[in-house]
């Protein structure tokens, strides 16, 4: 079995549910080489290791180690199996040092006690073998990123990991750290381990990759060697084609701008830059997408807009109304209607009913309450008219939120939105989990908004969406807005821009 | 239905949400099973001491006075139960009410552990009150005294919703360090020379208040005033279990503490100001269980000593009573009627002793009641951890 890749998985499909986060991927890492693991947020890369970890079960498809099936139901399994991760959240103790934290599981023993000195004996001869400099008295919460990264791949390679799985790895280290681990992984290739390298950076993939496969929307989409690809052809294949939905605009008739973003930047929950000096208009009457890869800014940006985050710098008006300051109830009755991308989280209170869910911006105006007392008789009558005008299926007034599809809670959350006849739209996923026909309903309302008057900020991970629905397209990267193409242009040349090339 | 279980929960389960499902499956099954678990168990324990179990319930029952309510109980039986049944209804109305205050807190998400406190706050202003304004007519008295409980309640409590909505404060901590500053306080404010200390000066040594007016306490109506009979104060508790509905279920406000309890991210998303929430609910809790401790003392207790500050602990069932009523205003006064009826049938007066040792008794219904919320809060505390880790995780392991 000599020529056996050291690791195949094949036909692996994984569902949750309705969702199909793995679709017959096939994936083949031969012994000794860098195979990286291309694709967006949402493409499936996590899905498809964790199955491979034994975190989840794959409903079809088989695991192939060294040519012999194997079933992995667990990670201490794939450990034994010598397969190692390296998540991209450590999961090392901070008190402890870097020679505990690297026997944890595992630990020499002198009789009922530690072995302190064995595992530090261990940790310097894995050191100097793999070419991973640590200090192994070090605690761990002394000692810099980059280096605990590197206490983890020891961990891993402690346990006797001969395929190891790393998980977006550079995205907390500097690109000097990055470089010095990419020594490190090369150093690792030439003593027989074999690397799996989960990112959707294209530099870096080129780099260090011997070869990448391309995943998105669960479906493996090539693999390609390294040599002879480029950013541009790598970005392609990332954000493509897909299904394509065409929507019928009318001529656009432009009017005032209605939302105006000056300079507008924003941290995130961690206090990290994630808005970065934004500047953009949305006139009334157009569509603008915002084309970007996942995490780049946009949640934060429309978080800003929303009043749900202040923004540290930057004006933002709303017909001519300034809300920058403005918390969301302002921010709402200043005519912006949001159409949330977790409608779980922001978008409905699923324990409610349709008719209480349908009231959540309007239960204090005299159409729904007098003098604090609610009447539920004009909540469910709204509720009915609602529901048949935007095509809600599966409940009625009473029924409770949680128990609706997808689509249909979708659809609950638009009539809501658009019901309160808004000045600006704030469309963000819209589509996310929906079936062809409620996504095409779905874009059928937007371009009727559009054709109205109303001021639209499509903010979607769809590149094909954004494209047919947008009247301008501006992309976001790192939390900047990078480029304004129009919605015609090529997937190659939006994937450039929105993977981080195309600058200077 | 064929939406999966991660389609069904939202991704920032909360502890409202949790119950909600939970309770939602299991009905009012779950509730009754609980009890039931807690009778069984506590029906080994009570084997275990060499009792019949079996004639121990028997005699509690009786001494709870439910009985009074078979039409076949003879003539003496039934003064015994009317006695009884009278005790346990005092017992049920501050139930009720520490009950409403830690369900409607939970009802937003919140844990209000304070009853205790707020309970106690609501008693010596409502003793202060009750035992000043001599001439003031009775009516007015009463609902004066009653007034001062309940806002001093909210006063009290709102102390705990403020730091949370101001600082993120745990309300859980907060509302307990709350009742022990309660607690001293009111040990010292009635103790030897302190302001509340009685006027009496044949009870100087007494660390005890005034006693209340006879114009302000409330009127006995069923049984004996000298026998501690049944005073109006049930009437109060049921209308509160009415207002806690109405508020909750036909108000605005209902409307922004359940959604705030459900999802305080899609509430915040709405325009609801959820902090607002957090502090309005907070003092409406207190209202609740400052009227029971109001109400406790113009309906029985009459005056309050350091001693009884100091030893009274049955606030805390309402933590229980909540819990197995899932937070609604027809199982509070279910569960409020349980445990009165536990504690005054385990009681000394009401216990035969030759059947079970009431010392031993009363130790009963803690256990019961225990058994209660081990049962239920158990679930809920785990998914409530896990809801507050995953929200924390960023990058997430996940499709």
């Amino acid at each position: 079995m000599a020529d056996a890749p050291a690791l195949e998985l094949r036909g692996i499909t994984k569902r949750f549910g309705t969702l199909v986060a793995n679709h017959a991927v096939d994936f083949e890492l031969r012994r000794g080489e860098i195979h990286a693991l291309l694709g967006e947020n949402g493409a499936g890369k996590s899905t498809l290791m964790n199955v491979l970890y034994g975190l989840h079960q794959p409903d079809e498809g088989q695991i192939l180690l060294n040519g012999e099936p194997v079933t992995i139901d667990s990670p201490r399994r794939a450990i034994g199996l010598g397969i190692g991760m390296v998540h991209q959240h450590f999961m090392l103790v901070p008190v402890m040092t870097v020679a505990e934290n690297l026997v944890l599981g595992a630990e020499p023993r002198s009789g009922p006690l530690l072995d302190y000195k064995a595992a530090a004996a261990r940790v310097r001869e894995l050191s100097s073998k793999f070419g991973l400099a640590v200090d192994p008295d070090a605690k761990v919460q002394d000692i810099g990123v980059g280096t605990q990264q590197r206490v983890e791949i020891l961990r891993a390679l402690f346990r006797g990991a001969q395929v190891l799985v790393l998980d977006e790895p550079t995205a907390v280290l500097t690109p000097q750290e990055a470089q010095d681990l990419f020594v490190v992984l090369r150093r690792l290739t030439e003593e027989g381990t074999s690397i799996v390298f989960i990112s959707h950076k294209l530099n870096e993939v080129l780099d260090i990759a011997d070869r990448v496969t391309v995943l998105r929307r669960g479906e493996k989409i090539d693999t390609v060697p390294t040599e002879g690809a480029t950013e541009r052809s790598l970005a392609g294949l990332m954000v493509g084609r897909e299904v394509l939905l065409r929507v019928e605009k009318p001529e656009q008739k432009v009017g005032e701008p209605l939302l105006e973003l000056e300079h507008v930047s924003a941290t995130d929950d961690r206090g990290l830059p994630a808005v970065n000096d934004v500047s953009l208009q949305v006139r009334a009457g157009e569509i603008v997408g915002l084309a970007g890869i996942d995490a780049n800014g946009q949640s934060e940006l429309i978080e800003a807009i929303m009043g749900l985050r202040t923004p540290t710098e930057g004006k933002i008006t709303v017909a001519g109304h300034d809300v920058t300051h403005a918390g969301p109830r302002e921010t709402l009755d200043a005519g912006v209607s949001h159409i949330a991308e977790d409608r779980h989280r922001r978008g409905l209170v699923l324990e409610f009913d349709l008719a209480e869910n349908l009231c959540l911006r309007e239960y204090k105006t005299p159409a729904f309450s007098s003098h604090g007392f609610l009447s539920p008789k004009k909540m469910v009558a709204r509720a009915r008219t609602l529901l048949k005008e935007f095509d809600v299926r599966g409940g009625e007034p009473e029924t409770r939120a949680g128990s609706l599809s997808g689509g249909n809670q979708q659809k609950v959350v638009i009539a809501r939105e658009l019901s309160a006849a808004p000045k600006v739209i704030i469309a963000a996923q819209p589509t996310r989990g929906l079936d062809v026909g409620a996504i095409e309903f779905v874009h059928r309302r937007l371009v009727e908004e559009r054709d109205a008057g109303k001021a639209v900020l499509l903010v979607s991970l769809e590149l094909e969406e954004i494209r047919s629905l947008s009247d301008r397209v501006l992309v976001i990267y790192e939390g900047r807005i990078v480029a304004e193409l129009p919605p015609e242009s090529s997937e190659e040349d939006f994937g450039v821009y929105m993977t981080g090339g195309g600058r200077g | 239905m064929s939406a999966p279980p991660e389609e069904e929960l939202p991704p920032n389960i909360t502890v409202a949400t949790r119950m909600a499902t939970f309770f939602r499956g299991g009905g009012i099954i779950a509730p009754l099973i609980t009890v039931l678990v807690a009778f069984l168990a506590g029906g080994l324990v009570v084997l275990a001491t060499g009792h019949n179990p079996i004639e121990t319930y028997s005699a509690i029952f009786k001494g709870t006075g439910f009985n009074w309510i078979f039409p076949w109980l003879s003539e003496d039986d039934r003064i015994i139960a009317a006695l009884n049944l009278q005790q346990t209804l005092i017992l049920t109305t501050p139930l009720i009410l520490t009950g409403l205050a830690v369900a409607f807190a939970f009802r937003c998400g919140l844990f209000n552990i304070g009853g205790q406190g707020q309970y106690i706050i609501g008693s010596i202003f409502a003793v202060w009150v009750g035992s000043s304004f001599e001439g003031m007519p009775a009516l007015l008295h009463v609902l004066v005294a009653m007034l001062a409980g309940i806002a001093m309640g909210a006063v009290w409590a709102g102390i705990a919703g403020l730091l949370k909505a101001l600082a993120g404060t745990n309300e859980v901590i907060s509302t307990i360090m709350l009742n022990w500053i309660a607690i001293w306080t009111g040990v010292w404010v009635f103790n030897l020379g302190s302001p509340l200390q009685n006027d009496n000066s044949d009870q100087v040594d007494v660390p005890v208040s005034n006693d209340v007016v006879e114009g302000a306490k409330l009127p006995v109506f069923w049984g004996d005033p000298q026998l501690q009979g049944l005073h109006l104060g049930i009437f109060v508790a049921l209308a509160a279990l009415v207002v806690f509905w109405v508020l909750l279920n036909r108000t605005t406000l209902g409307y922004e503490v359940r959604a705030v309890g459900f999802n305080p991210d899609a509430a915040e998303a709405s325009g609801i100001n959820v902090r607002r929430n957090y502090i309005l609910v907070m003092a409406i809790c207190g209202a609740f269980a400052g009227l029971g401790g109001a109400l406790d003392l113009l309906g029985w207790q009459f005056r309050i000593a350091t001693n009884d500050i100091q030893t009274h602990t049955l606030a805390f069932f309402g933590i229980a009573v909540a819990l197995l009523g899932r937070n609604t205003a027809i199982g509070t006064l279910l569960g409020a009627l349980l445990f009165a009826g536990l504690i005054t049938g385990t009681s000394v007066r009401n216990l035969d002793p030759t059947v079970f040792e009431p010392q031993l008794a009363t130790n009963l219904t803690y256990m019961i009641q225990g058994l209660v919320v081990l049962l239920i809060s158990t679930d809920v505390l785990v998914v409530w951890l896990l809801g507050r880790r995953r929200k924390r995780r960023t990058a997430a392991v996940a499709a």
